[in-house]
């Protein structure tokens, strides 16, 4: 479903590469977990898959569902089915969410051919959706994002990944700034949305994320590169015994 | 024997001159007004007052013939009050040295609206005019008493027309007003309007300009906030493309103590636009415990684009709070990325965003119909310009 090919990036502004050659491939059905210490380079993964302008790949490939994304703008490969749940989800003043949401669920449905919905469609399934999440009317009402706070952030990027109904979905350092209950919420959200046909990749510093959302497979970023790859029992290794033994291992 | 030394006149000046000769409304105030204008001529940038607008270069051409301003548009919300243009005398007196919309106007208006508004009042009032092929003046009187409870919508509109519209405003104590002046006229009008404002004590003013439309455009808001407790609020949206030259000129006077005002600007700027917010908040020495604030936003959206912004304080009083800034942006790429991510596609994001840079100032009249039906001229002319 997704295949990231010796891909080597850098920041475009000062030419520092953070990519250096990473590999990684996820099937569909498959939660795939990236863990790695600060700097790794988890983020910029999900900005580079993401498409933001910030970042020059030097090197390599992204396949998703065979085609590659690299010379797409973030808006084409969102509608081709990639999400990505930004860590800090940025406050947009003067939009308001309902409007950015109808906005998107219809970008998205007319780049596939699709008709436009009906608002009272539209509201139906927001309503559901934002309910299963605890995510109050109100709350849409208000300008994107602005005044939510970091609970409220990350649960209005999971609504907003449950409406747009992604292939893949790209989950950045979602644990951060969440409380136990609102990890509870967050993490039922995303386990709703685990099926046969849907590749996740879950970007996260700690093991305690994983205790929710269960991966089938755990890779070590370091430096810009997977240095170990393995199933669940390596993020309790991770947990235990932290990252000095693998990165030792890998040099 | 006194020289009077004559500049030599520009085209627009003439006609401005010759229309005023054939006029059949003549007085002692309209000649001293078009007597002055003939001696100094249209202001240019030279005059302070003027400098980023110099009216006497950029406005080439006047039409020789007066005309009746209509208004017969639908009103801009849907149920609103007429309030109609009547045969006034309109006696304005001595205007000040650079008051070139007040002196125009005092030469040549015979009509205008004439209100005078009490108790709470549910319906809005449309005061509409429609201005084109011609020239036309107009000055309206608007006398809200105490306690008054009222919308008033302003509505400049027309093809190839010169206007002059000057709108007096007395607010009485404790009353509670929202006024929109809308101009949404076409590029080849040139459009010279004036408000004049009287706040009376724990009165307040909703101030709301608009302007999405005009080749050469001048709005200017004269307040005197004049009884304690009394509240103004401002909010301009100015959208400005094609080689369209908008300027909002403020002159905000806080006479007694406890005070308070806010003025927020925002304006989109495309194509050659250029635009204009003169921002002046004067505090009086007895003005003590005046609140004022003042922004001026700008998204400049084209290099041909210009936006010149001119805040200025003069305050006397000692214990006062007065504070202006002024930004100028282009569309934030974190937030486009944002949008483009969710599958929005470049240009739709954009529009989005710009959208919201206005919008979120419109939703601060409280009033539903009114912000919609505003909406709806800002999502005409960003369709148009986007």
């Amino acid at each position: 479903m997704l295949e990231i090919k010796n891909l080597h990036a850098r920041i475009e502004e000062d030419g520092t590469e953070i990519i250096r050659g990473l590999s990684l491939s996820v099937k569909p059905g498959e939660v795939a977990a990236i863990m790695g210490p600060n700097g790794s380079g988890k983020s910029t993964l999900s900005y580079i898959l993401a498409g933001r302008e910030d970042y020059e790949v030097t090197e390599g490939e992204i396949l998703f569902n065979g085609e590659n994304i690299l010379e797409m703008d973030p808006a084409e490969r969102a509608a081709s089915g990639l999400f990505l749940a930004f860590q800090y989800p940025v406050e947009i003043p003067g939009v308001p969410t309902m409007t950015f949401l109808k906005t998107a669920m219809n970008a998205q449905r007319k780049a596939r051919g699709e008709d436009e919905l009906a608002t009272p469609d539209f509201i139906k399934l927001v309503k559901e959706a934002a309910g299963k999440l605890s995510i109050s009317m109100d709350m849409l009402k208000r300008p994107l994002n602005v005044g939510f706070s970091g609970g409220e952030k990350k649960r209005a990027e999971i609504l907003q990944m449950a409406l747009l109904n992604p292939h893949m979905c790209v989950l950045d350092e979602t644990d951060s700034g969440l409380d136990i209950d609102a990890l509870k919420i967050v993490s039922d959200g995303v386990n709703e949305l685990r099926a046969e046909n849907r590749g996740f990749l879950v970007i996260t510093h700690y093991q305690r994320l994983l205790e929710h959302i269960v991966p089938d497979t755990v890779h070590v970023l370091y430096k810009g590169q997977i240095i170990k790859s393995g199933d669940k029992s390596l993020a309790l290794e991770l947990e235990a015994n932290g990252y000095a033994d693998i990165i030792d291992q890998a040099a | 024997m006194t020289v009077i030394p004559m500049i030599k006149h520009t085209a627009a000046e003439e006609a401005l001159f010759e229309a005023y000769d054939a006029s059949g409304a003549k007085s002692a105030d309209r000649d001293a007004a078009i007597a002055s204008l003939k001696t100094g001529g249209l202001p240019t940038r030279r005059i302070e007052a003027w400098h980023y607008t110099d009216l006497r270069t950029a406005l080439k051409s006047v039409p020789a013939h007066i005309v009746e301003a209509s208004s017969d548009a639908a009103p801009l919300v849907e149920g609103s009050v007429d309030l109609a243009l009547v045969d006034r005398d309109v006696a304005r007196g001595e205007v000040a040295s650079d008051d070139a919309i007040g002196k125009l106007n005092s030469a040549f208006a015979t009509k205008g609206a004439l209100a005078m508004i009490g108790g709470s009042v549910s319906d809005i009032m449309e005061l509409q005019a429609n201005v084109s092929n011609g020239a036309n003046h107009l000055s309206h009187s608007i006398t809200f008493k105490d306690g008054a409870s009222a919308t008033v919508v302003e509505r400049q509109l027309g093809e190839d027309g010169f206007a002059t519209a000057v709108t007096d405003l007395e607010i009485g104590d404790n009353a509670d007003v929202t006024y929109v002046i809308t101009q949404q006229k076409d590029l080849a009008s040139t459009h010279l309007g004036q408000i004049n404002i009287s706040l009376g004590a724990d009165a307040k003013l909703t101030l709301f300009v608009l302007n999405a439309g005009g080749g050469l455009v001048r709005q200017e808001v004269n307040i005197k906030v004049a009884g304690e407790g009394a509240d103004f609020q401002l909010r301009g949206v100015n959208l400005i493309g094609d080689d369209q030259h908008i300027d909002v000129t403020m002159d905000l006077h806080h006479a007694v103590p406890n005070t308070e005002s806010e003025e927020i600007i925002r304006n989109v700027v495309t194509g050659k636009g250029k635009g204009v917010f003169q921002g002046k908040i004067r505090v009086a020495q007895v003005a003590q415990k005046t609140d004022a604030k003042m922004a001026c936003n700008t998204l400049l959206l084209t290099d041909d684009g210009d936006f010149s912004t001119k805040p200025e304080l003069e305050i006397f009083a000692d214990d006062v709070a007065c504070g202006h800034g002024a930004t100028f942006t282009d569309i934030e790429p974190s937030y486009m990325f944002y949008l483009m991510s969710r599958g929005i596609p470049e240009r739709d994001a954009r529009a989005l965003l710009i959208k919201g840079f206005v919008d979120e100032i419109v939703e601060d009249l409280d009033n539903e119909p009114l912000e919609q039906a505003i909406v709806g001229v800002i999502d005409a002319w960003l369709d148009k310009n986007g």
